[in-house]
């Protein structure tokens, strides 16, 4: 299975979860866990998604997620796993 | 599972502090492509880059978007163009044709260097070498992308020094050819000592002849990291501190064995190495001077250097080597001049001299590099200080290089502006008794007793 890292930072707000989580389900992004933290003052979100069944290649997904972003004010960033598992996993 | 504070750690490795895969540089073998007619060496060396290479830009853009790391340059090393162009070219200007037909491929294939216009010559120099030597002023002057390199020696064979006499008018040469553009044209030229064969960063990159086919080799970068990680060891003891580099620089060496191995993959190209460098770049906070600054000197120069120095590329190599599976090129830390913002202003300062830069080079994985000098400096001394690195690195076993900048028209006190990743500097004084006698006698130093190993 192709699991994708999706990071979202920013200031919080009313609705950012809920917008994410409409744009994955949109598109066919199976949530398979959240993490949610409050780091300096910052919102903080982590999911972690299949993205198996969707159409869009991670590229296209990474686009748009950023612009999803940028129209509510928050850094959403969209990362294949293996970069952190490489990092912090033997 | 992964979890939040590890996804946080690498990300904030990759916006804040820089981190990044410097390279993914493609070795290509162009033993294949030699014949005796010229303009067919220029085509099959064309088609073969054009067709290897053509996918390599868009890959490396895809694995960084997947990733969400920045690999920064894509660039291609090939064969020693010597070898290549020896059957066929009968003077210098035939050799310059095949640099232009380089500069044609790496623009058609969006990279932007390709290194290997190069000649090994560290016992002898054939008819061949020398004509491509005697070519690099022009070659360089009329591409772009074209970078050039020439070993003259090796712990092996000692040092050629027929050829550091040659490479020191060469240098002034190519100064010279580019002076409208503060002889930039040095900035694509490294005279090496032992020089790898598989090294994926410029200008000193080509692709060995004990080389496959075609490999990807990759060069990892991120000296911010390490300065951030140290932060939080400050005024710890050595022991504390060199663990805090070696967990430091696994971190950024697994990232760039993931780079390499998919870059690998999707392109259907063996894998060749990772070079483990902490490779600065202009920007703030992406600099090695202000990792030795971390460890405790006020500036880089000041006395403490070159251990500090020694410790950091000691443990740089201890933790990397252990995230790859295979790690060859450099490997160490870098100390350009030009391209790192705190040796920029140590040397402004007047805390950092060429001769403290020489001895930092005895422990660390490069040479003098791009340090720009004054445009008078004599033929003869740059071969002397050509000689001197090469001596070091013969006597310890390690690659060194001398990549100067002489600035014609220029001197002490002014300063060089280069651009992008190859940033600016402070023209810095050189010794200014004469060594042309020593440099004059011509022929080979030794090799050292302790090469002869058989």
């Amino acid at each position: 299975m192709k699991k994708t890292i999706i990071t979202v930072v920013g200031n919080d707000t009313v609705g950012i979860i809920a917008k994410v989580c409409a744009y994955l389900a949109d598109n066919n992004v199976n949530i398979l866990d959240i993490s949610q933290t409050i780091v300096q003052g910052y919102f903080n979100m982590m999911m972690v998604a299949d993205t198996s069944g969707c159409g869009k290649d991670n590229g296209t997904l990474s686009k748009e997620l950023a612009a999803l972003g940028d129209e509510i004010g928050v850094v959403i960033r969209c990362q294949h796993e293996d970069i952190f598992n490489k990092m912090h996993r033997i | 599972m992964i979890n939040i504070f590890e996804v946080n750690e690498t990300n904030k490795m990759i916006e804040q502090e820089n981190l990044d895969v410097r390279t993914i540089t493609m070795g290509i073998s162009l033993l294949d492509c030699i014949d005796s007619d010229l303009d067919k060496v220029n085509h099959n060396i064309y088609e073969k880059i054009t067709t290897l290479a053509k996918d390599l830009v868009s890959t490396g853009d895809k694995i960084s978007m997947e990733y969400g790391i920045p690999i920064v340059n894509k660039r291609i090393s090939v064969t020693p163009i010597a070898l290549i162009g020896g059957a066929a070219c009968k003077t210098s200007e035939d050799f310059v044709t095949i640099a232009r037909t380089l500069d044609k491929a790496a623009k058609t294939v969006g990279v932007n260097f390709i290194g290997g216009y190069s000649a090994l010559v560290s016992k002898g120099m054939t008819p061949a070498e020398e004509l491509l030597i005697r070519s690099i002023p022009q070659a360089l002057a009329v591409t772009e992308r074209v970078c050039s390199s020439v070993n003259v020696g090796s712990t092996k064979t000692g040092i050629n020094m027929d050829a550091v006499k040659l490479m020191g008018e060469i240098v002034l040469a190519t100064a010279e050819a580019s002076k409208e553009q503060d002889s930039l044209g040095c900035a694509k030229l490294v005279v090496f000592c032992n020089a790898p064969d598989d090294n994926p960063f410029m200008a000193g990159a080509f692709h060995g002849v004990t080389e496959a086919d075609c490999i990807i080799n990759v060069g990892v970068s991120g000296p911010g990291v390490v300065k951030t990680a140290l932060q939080k060891v400050r005024g710890a003891d050595f022991e504390t501190l060199c663990e805090m580099i070696k967990r430091t620089a696994f971190k950024v060496t697994r990232v760039g064995q993931l780079v390499a191995q998919e870059a690998s993959k999707r392109l259907g190209v063996p894998f060749g190495i990772v070079d483990l460098s902490l490779a600065p770049t202009p920007a703030i906070g992406d600099s090695v001077a202000e990792i030795l600054e971390e460890i405790g000197l006020e500036r880089v120069g000041a006395p403490g250097t070159t251990a500090a120095l020694a410790l950091l590329n000691d443990q740089v190599k201890k933790g990397g080597v252990m995230a790859s599976t295979a790690v060859g090129g450099l490997s160490g830390a870098f100390i350009p001049v030009s391209e790192d913002q705190g040796m920029i202003d140590a040397v402004n300062l007047g805390a950092l001299t060429l001769e403290k830069l020489e001895a930092m080079t005895c422990v660390c994985s490069v040479g003098l590099d791009m340090i720009a000098i004054p445009g008078d400096t004599k033929a003869s001394t740059i071969a002397g200080i050509i000689a001197d690195e090469s001596a070091i690195g013969m006597i310890n076993q390690k690659t060194t290089a001398v990549r100067l900048i002489p600035v014609i028209g220029k001197g002490v006190g002014e300063t060089v502006e280069f651009g992008g990743l190859l940033g600016y500097a402070p023209i810095m004084p050189v010794n200014a008794f004469s060594c042309e006698r020593f440099v004059e006698r011509g022929g080979r130093i030794p090799a050292p007793i302790h090469s002869f190993k058989n």
